[in-house]
């Protein structure tokens, strides 16, 4: 969803600033914190903060460059799966007696491969990026299944525990959250100041366009994939450290909240706009809420409902808020709605 | 615009590419083929295969994804996703069991009831898709989210046990009317009366319509939205219908049942030739598509492999199924306009 | 542009704000101003019998056994006047199953008694709750060692292993025929645990030997998967004679999936089950025996080793004794090595006796 344009708001910089998505996130924030604190005197302490944050992590990262793919006018199922998958390569070389460094090489050569499958079927393929990924989403769960069978592999170095379940000395910040931002403000970089970045919005908006001004349509796409790839890649490490297991069903039921935290950050599911700053606010949104509903009480059905909701809902405000925009835009200013307001295929009241 | 889909759009070519247009044409055919020279292969390995006691366990599984199968068929037509299936069928098959095993309803009530349920619950994802105007596959994936949350709310830790429901109620996975299992002469009546709708009125006609060009649609005057509320308020009932089956088949109920059925539902109807992008496909393929997959994993359990192929032998056949959909399309389309530009 | 530029530093600022919230917090002291009320504060010196914060975390809350199990916590709870927190899963996962540990941590209680889904995926946030002063009791299935106090172990596993194949044995004709294994999740510590030993007492002992254990399937504890795994099982080898399924899940399944396909003649089906589940079976001679334990004991005998824990009347350290009235025969329990404390041996169910039990 892009920021509202139109003669309501032209010239005025802060009712733009007020109107735009991230705000609404942050002032959702802070009201879900004061909630928070009221529910349950626990929330605000430290420790709470590394439960409500550690849970979410693995999400959150995969969220970074689902980002990207989705405003790129894709979209990628099967992350958990690959998720999965890297934990359950992980844990069958462990087991095996292969050190852990080269154990988390291969697992993020086979994120990338991986990644690569997805990106070649939908980039030169020309297949649907709904349907591949639900196909590799199976295809990555089985191979994980086929690689680990029932077993769980456990008995992992100290060291290597700490990365998904230790903080930085001092503090109680979980390192993947470290990881996470880290991660942002490189993702958010790329997306937000280089040509890459550009040429992403550009082949998300209009990518008939953006092929006939040079940009190498394909190649972007299979890199997205790719990236997204290693990422899932890099989380089910995170997630088997975290869990100090390693499971082949590691990771299950992971799309829907990334999809989930991605949409509520402001990124249009049919691509062409978005912005990583509004999916780390939506990531702290959904785990200050998730923690809250918790710490009441609040059953985990609940919260799953909750999580539908906000998914919903997330999508249909702006809908909503552009229509009601155009709406009073018409008839204070007299004016036509401006050339995108309407959708497609409806005529527009005159 | 005559019968916008329902009918391949494109001449029929007169060269080489014939025969790759009849199998596009007729994937029906081609599965039934295919699984016909499966068959063989297996009962090679495994004899027991070929048994009537291990077809009918099979056809009576497939009977359930495919009758949830249609209703996925019915939307992708139209160019739209339903992804909440799974949680819509584990809903119904709750509501149902609870009401028998606190006598709420007798029998043919809670079926009655269930399949009420289902038709809510898919008008709920009509609204949201079409009132609301969420992306499908964007409302669906919160529908199921919310659906799977309400069931395991209303479950609680409760589990029905098949001796609370009444006595002869799970008879009909297992009984069988001229040899026929009950499931599978459901699963048919189920595809005969979707498939007459569909091809033999205007507004089932107007599915393809929507499913294959949107704006052109529209344009005509096809009542776009209220086809596509229609559509997922249909599959709503499929998973219904399927979810009283479900009860009836595997009998002991708890909130997380019908887990999984999403992934196969979905898979049935792009193998039974349903194209993602809406506009063509036929309800008997999404039904075979179901009994092909059954057959699938009945063949790998037999000749030996574990259960932890099954997935990604899933996976694997949707990649193949849209792959070859692709390629078969582009041929297609090669030799339409190589004939047009003679 | 200027505006994204001030949204990034909007989010920067958020992101700043709750991280400090975490550090400034911090320092040592997690308590917060407003100290929870009826409850024990750190769990060590309240006296014997007062009142406890239990929190009861199952490998899931929609399995009709650790249903009946919590039946016996709530009794004893209710001997004491403690209050029982259930939280748990709606599927027997591991990383589902992590977070209520840290809830639990996070709200003080006294004492977590766990049946864990998978034993090393929990140990490190029980360890966690160890070290903050809460006092963990496994049963049913046991976390790693030192992720525990106490372990309550419902029966000796050795026990049960030798007790499945001997069930096998008497149900298959002259011992001998094909058998297979119809287990839960493929990570469940106990079922692993009774599986391998049953394993080991099949191919070591002679009296055995005319046995052949084709398969081990998982159900996942879920009744349709361990319905299609039971038909699987009836499909692939038609020669079966016993289906082995220590899971009052799969049991009851496997049950149901022979008695409906009418073949309780040929194939018998054993392990580990519900009396008021397996009634008909025993009846319609698919199952004429099996076993269990009480589970509601089970459950009673956790709470009462929590009691114990937290007033200090046991540590958990090998060789301690302790007694619970109305269990054991009013005999003391041992502490074993690894703070284990056994039930007792599993029983034997069959039609001479299954009508006078009701779980």
């Amino acid at each position: 969803m892009s920021a509202a344009v139109g003669p309501f708001t032209e010239g005025r910089s802060w009712t733009r600033l007020l109107a735009r998505w991230e705000t609404l996130l942050l002032v959702a924030l802070l009201v879900l914190i004061v909630l928070g604190n009221a529910l349950s005197p626990f929330f605000l302490t430290s420790g709470n903060f590394g439960n409500l944050i550690a849970a979410l992590m693995e999400v959150a990262i995969m969220a970074l460059p689902m980002t990207l793919i989705i405003i790129a006018g894709e979209i990628d199922l099967s992350v958990e799966s690959m998720a999965g998958l890297s934990s359950a390569i992980l844990g069958f070389l462990w087991a095996a007696g292969v050190p852990m460094e080269v154990a988390i090489a291969v697992v993020l050569v086979v994120g990338v491969l991986g990644g690569l499958l997805n990106g070649l079927l939908v980039a030169r393929g020309g297949l649907p990026s709904l349907v591949v990924t639900l196909g590799t989403l199976a295809l990555f769960r089985g191979l994980a299944l086929i690689i680990l069978g029932p077993r769980g592999v456990s008995d992992f170095p100290p060291g290597f525990t700490e990365i998904g379940f230790g903080h930085v000395p001092g503090t109680d910040i979980p390192w993947p959250f470290v990881i996470f931002l880290a991660l942002a403000l490189i993702l958010g970089v790329v997306l937000h100041r280089s040509w890459v970045g550009r040429q992403v919005y550009a082949i998300g908006k209009n990518t008939g366009a953006a092929r006939f001004s040079g940009v190498r349509v394909a190649r972007v796409k299979i890199g997205l994939f790719v990236l997204t790839g290693l990422i899932a890649a890099v989380a089910g490490v995170i997630l088997t450290s975290r869990l100090s297991t390693s499971r082949a069903d590691a990771g299950q039921g992971m799309t829907l909240t990334v999809v989930t935290v991605v949409l509520l950050g402001g990124v249009n599911i049919f691509g062409g706009s978005g912005t990583i700053p509004g999916v780390v606010l939506a990531v702290l949104v959904v785990a200050v809420m998730q923690n809250a509903l918790r710490l009441a009480g609040v059953s985990v059905d609940v919260q799953s409902i909750a999580l539908g909701l906000l998914l919903i809902v997330s999508v249909v405000i702006p809908t909503f808020a552009h229509q009601a925009k155009s709406a009073v835009d018409r008839v204070v200013g007299g004016r036509p709605p401006p050339a995108d307001s309407v959708p497609r295929g409806e005529r527009a009241l005159s | 615009m005559t019968d916008a889909g329902v009918t391949a759009t494109l001449d029929v070519p007169r060269d080489r590419s014939a025969w790759l247009g009849v199998v596009a044409r007729q994937r029906e055919l081609s599965l039934v083929a295919i699984m016909v020279v499966l068959g063989a292969l297996v009962s090679i390995a495994a004899p027991q295969f070929l048994t009537v006691d291990n077809i009918s366990q099979v056809a009576v599984l497939a009977s359930i994804v495919a009758v949830a199968a249609v209703g996925e068929a019915l939307v992708v037509i139209t160019r739209n996703v339903d992804l909440s299936v799974e949680a819509m069928m584990g809903l119904v098959a709750f509501c149902v069991a609870v009401s028998l095993e606190n006598h709420m309803f007798g029998a043919p009530g809670a079926i009655l009831f269930g399949v009420g349920i289902g038709l809510v619950l898919g008008m709920i994802n009509g609204f949201i898709v079409t009132i609301l105007r969420v992306p499908a596959i964007v409302a669906t994936l919160g529908t199921l989210s919310i659906f799977r949350g309400v069931d395991y709310l209303v479950a609680g830790s409760h589990q029905v046990p098949r001796s609370g429901l009444p006595p002869g109620f799970t008879d009909a996975a297992h009984n069988d009317i001229f040899g026929i299992p009950i499931f599978v002469f459901i699963a048919v009546v189920v595809v005969v009366v979707g498939s007459v709708l569909l091809r033999w009125t205007t507004f089932g006609r107007q599915f393809y319509a929507v499913g294959s060009n949107p704006e052109a649609a529209a344009i005509l005057g096809i009542p776009s939205r209220l086809v596509v509320f229609v559509a997922f308020a249909l599959c709503g009932l499929m998973a219904g219908i399927a979810g009283v089956m479900y009860v009836i088949e595997f009998g002991t109920i708890n909130g997380t049942s019908a887990g999984g059925y999403t992934l196969q539902v979905v898979a049935a109807v792009v193998v039974g030739g349903v194209g993602i992008f809406g506009g063509t496909g036929t309800l008997a393929g999404a039904a075979l598509g179901a009994l092909f997959l059954g057959f699938i994993a009945n063949a790998l359990i037999l000749i030996g492999l574990s259960q932890f192929w099954l997935q990604a032998i899933y996976g694997l056949v949707i990649l193949v199924a849209v792959s070859a959909d692709a390629y078969i399309l582009r041929r297609l389309q090669r030799a339409a306009s190589l004939n047009r530009s003679r | 542009m200027k505006i994204r530029t001030v949204g990034r530093g909007l989010a920067l600022i958020s992101v700043a704000a709750v991280v400090f919230a975490a550090c400034s917090s911090s320092g040592g002291s997690t308590a917060p101003s407003t100290a929870p009320s009826a409850a024990a504060s750190s769990g060590a010196s309240a006296a014997a019998g007062a009142a406890l914060k239990i929190g009861y975390l199952p490998k899931d809350i929609v399995n009709q056994y650790f249903a009946a199990a919590k039946t016996g916590i709530d009794k004893g709870a209710k001997e004491s006047g403690s209050t029982v927190i259930q939280v748990g899963p709606n599927e027997p996962k591991a990383d589902l199953q992590v977070p209520f540990i840290k809830d639990l941590t996070t709200q003080k209680v006294d004492s977590i008694i766990i049946s864990a889904d998978d034993k090393d995926a929990v140990a490190p946030d029980l360890k966690a709750a160890m070290a903050a002063g809460i006092k963990v009791v496994g049963f049913d299935s046991s976390p790693a060692v030192g992720a525990y106090n106490v372990f309550v172990n419902q029966v000796d596993f050795s026990g049960v292993g030798v007790n499945l194949a001997d069930w096998a044995c008497e149900l298959a004709p002259n011992c001998t025929g094909d058998i297979a294994i119809l287990s839960a999740a493929a990570t469940a510590t106990n079922q692993n645990a009774w599986i391998d030993l049953m394993k080991k007492t099949l191919s070591t002992d002679a009296k055995y030997k005319g046995l052949n254990l084709v398969d081990t399937v998982y159900g996942d504890d879920k009744p349709d998967v361990s319905t299609t795994q039971a038909q699987a099982l009836l499909t692939k080898y038609p020669n079966l004679k016993v289906i082995v399924a220590p899971t009052t899940v799969g049991i009851l399944a496997a049950a149901q999936v022979v008695s409906a396909a009418k073949k309780s003649d040929t194939v018998k089906v054993t392990g580990l089950g519900f009396p008021n589940d397996m009634k008909p079976f025993v009846k319609d001679g698919t199952s004429p025996v099996f076993g269990l334990w009480s589970v509601p004991d089970l459950g009673y005998l956790a709470e009462q080793v929590a009691a114990k824990l937290v007033s200090g009347e046991i540590k958990g350290t090998e060789g301690e004794q302790f007694s619970v009235k109305g269990l054991n025969g009013d005999k003391p329990y041992t502490i074993g090595k690894d703070g284990v404390v056994v039930l007792g041996p599993a029983f034997r169910f069959d039609k001479t006796n299954v009508d006078n039990f009701n779980f």
